[in-house]
């Protein structure tokens, strides 16, 4: 507790915490009380901390002939993210091609990204739900986080991974770590690694999924879909939005909100045409723009196995089953 | 138990491949095996040979009434416990689809189970289930526990007095006993002992933790709108963020148009991904609209939902 009060007095610390028994988001830390850190993966995946569900952008406010417009793009202190799984952290640098790729900058995403030292956690006890490494991913994979704690028990392991981590060399809650703690911070892992039961067959999906743009297949596909959110708001990867104004007479602000292709909403026009009229269109385009969109743009499938969509969905929908059936030809 | 979900199991296939050799029905929605423990899932069956994939236990919790507005084109034999039927009575009461359209399959049903109150009760994850007698067992990695089937069921559930679908076209099992586990659901129960502000602060709190995903809605048979009210851009009622203004304001104009058109089947609920507490207002609102009109939704299929009809009979008394 002192070392997260630490962090607070220089940071703003993000990190997961219930709001109710079972149910856990990444949130801005105001009582070190809060953080929860046996939670093995928060319901709202840690990519809120750079991509909320709902920001403003900016503010703006007419007074007479003045207008003036405020700015919501700087990020005034920096920032900790503790305690994101291995899943969590893949997600950021799939975002990454999108908010911070070579064809745009997403001031937002970016100001916040540069501004946050990532203390990843290794996942000790991944669900039989988690496929993370058939996506290049591991319960213990430290890429992208700046230091990493393995839980053993009584304390932490921390790695210290990049410069950003290295600036915490000196900090005074840290103890040079002894033969033993290392190895046992190497069975810990060594155990996580062999949970991970599920190997599934992502290779040569995309190709697949190239000829089967028409398939019979998306109809049994989204049969059981009932439309709702679920699976792309609570998917790391999924990072889609929707711009709006929320005015009120004289002042207002633009506000961007997470969206979903799931929605029909999503794609209507201003005409009223839909281009994705119903559910099959839609569940094809969630599919597609993972396994077989996103791989074409940045060479990466744009889902890290986290398991949520296949936990939280209310009509039971297993993408892993999914994937196998593509796999085999879909329904033929 | 297990023989009881075997037997309704076995009688649902028959019926599924008769119907479905004799063309009666086009599709069988029912329930197929999940992938995870304490899981069931909607399946579609358009052929007899695939009929000995439904399934009937203790987790077909999803209201399958939810999905005739997808099938309009089909006739569909659906799989309903006694909550659904009722969905589906108060669906012709509002003509949303054609009486020879449907076929209904009802099953007594023996209540089910809460998987999330399962889950809360064991540390660690659940690889495998049963249930023997009035037990289900659970077990994962290094533990194995016998719960009491009766202390893990959904609220809803503990109170329904309508087992028995009414109106099917078959019944798969024996009639089941129509009496309450509990008398009143238990979490109307907290709520009616609170002051207002009580109550205010509780629908925040749980109101609070949505996400905005509408799978309560969409989860939802009576939540049919072409255009939901949410989602209307002109005129634009509600904005979309997360304020906890247009937040509170979906759920309470969600509830409010559930009154006397909700079975209480608590689909809703268990959709939500962040466990938000939502049967408490819809089923407030079902016993209030029990209480002063003495209607119940879908139980009779000829009474008219209140909120719906105007008589010039009608009690005023509420118009200050």
């Amino acid at each position: 507790m002192p070392f997260l009060q630490s962090l607070m007095d220089e940071y703003d610390l993000f990190a997961p915490a219930q709001l109710a028994e079972g149910v856990s988001v990444y949130k801005k830390i105001d009582q070190t009380e809060e953080v929860d850190l046996s939670i093995s993966n928060a319901q709202k995946p840690a990519k809120e901390i750079f991509f909320p569900q709902s920001e403003t952008m900016f503010r703006y406010e007419k007074a007479g002939k003045e207008s003036r417009i405020t700015s919501t793009e700087e990020i005034k202190r920096n920032r900790i993210l503790l305690g994101a799984r291995p899943c969590d952290i893949q997600a950021f640098s799939l975002i990454d091609h999108v908010f911070a790729g070579k064809e745009y900058t997403d001031t937002y995403y970016v100001n916040k990204r540069k501004a946050t030292t990532i203390i990843g956690m290794g996942c000790d006890h991944p669900l039989s739900t988690c496929f993370c490494s058939s996506l290049n991913g591991g319960p213990f994979q430290r890429e992208g986080s700046d230091l990493f704690l393995i839980d053993l028990g009584e304390s932490y392991l921390v790695e210290l991974l990049t410069e950003k981590g290295m600036a915490f060399q000196k900090n005074k809650f840290f103890e040079e770590a002894n033969e033993k703690e290392i190895s046992l911070a190497k069975g810990v892992e060594g155990k996580a690694a062999e949970k991970i039961k599920a190997a599934i067959p992502v290779e040569g999906i995309e190709k697949r999924l190239d000829q089967m743009m028409e398939s019979p297949y998306w109809d049994r596909v989204q049969e059981k879909c009932l439309g709702c959110r679920v699976c792309t708001y609570l998917c790391p990867t999924c990072h889609c939005f929707d711009i709006m104004d929320e005015a009120r007479t004289n002042k207002g602000r633009r506000v961007r909100n997470w969206d979903s292709c799931l929605s029909s909403l999503y794609s209507q026009e201003t005409s009223g045409h839909n281009p994705r009229p119903t559910n099959r269109e839609r569940t094809r385009q969630r599919l597609m723009h993972k396994f077989n969109y996103f791989p074409k743009n940045f060479d990466r499938i744009a889902c890290v196995g986290c398991g949520r969509c296949t936990l939280y969905c209310p009509a039971h929908f297993d993408i892993r089953q999914t994937i196998k059936e593509i796999q085999e030809g879909g329904d033929k | 138990m297990e023989q009881t979900h075997k037997a309704i199991q076995d009688s649902i296939r028959e019926k599924a491949k008769e119907l479905l050799s004799s063309k009666k029905v086009d599709v069988i929605v029912g329930f197929g095996e999940g992938t995870l423990p304490l899981r069931a899932t909607p399946i579609f069956i358009r052929s007899q040979e695939e009929a000995d994939r439904l399934i009937w236990n203790s987790y077909c919790e999803n209201n399958l009434a939810t999905y005739l507005y997808k099938l309009s084109q089909f006739k569909v034999g659906l799989v309903v416990k006694g909550c659904d039927a009722r969905s589906v009575i108060a669906l012709s009461r509002e003509k949303r689809f054609k009486h020879d359209q449907l076929y209904l399959i009802g099953v007594p049903c023996q209540r089910m189970v809460d998987r999330r109150k399962v889950k809360k009760a064991v540390k660690g994850e659940i690889l495998r289930v049963g249930e023997q007698g009035d037990e289900i067992t659970v077990e994962g990695e290094d533990f194995k526990k016998v719960l009491k089937r009766d202390d893990f069921l959904y609220p809803s559930c503990q109170v329904c007095i309508h087992r028995t679908p009414a109106k099917a076209d078959v019944l798969v099992g024996n009639p089941a006993e129509e009496s309450p586990l509990v008398e009143v659901h238990p979490d109307v129960k907290d709520f009616e002992k609170m002051s207002p502000e009580e109550r205010w602060r509780y629908f925040e709190k749980e109101a609070g933790r949505c996400i905005r995903c509408y799978a309560c809605r969409e989860a939802c048979p009576m939540c049919y709108c072409t255009e939901c009210f949410v989602d209307s851009s002109n005129p634009k009622w509600i904005d979309k963020g997360l304020s906890p203004s247009d937040v509170d304001f979906y759920h309470i104009v969600r509830a409010y148009h559930q009154s006397g058109r909700c079975s209480g089947c608590g689909a809703c609920e268990r959709a939500c991904p962040m466990e938000i507490k939502l049967t408490y207002l819809t089923q407030k609102l079902n016993q209030d609209v029990k209480e002063l009109f003495g209607f119940e939704t879908g139980v009779d299929p000829d009474a008219s939902p209140p909120l719906s009809t105007y008589d010039i009979e009608d009690r005023q008394e509420f118009i200050k």
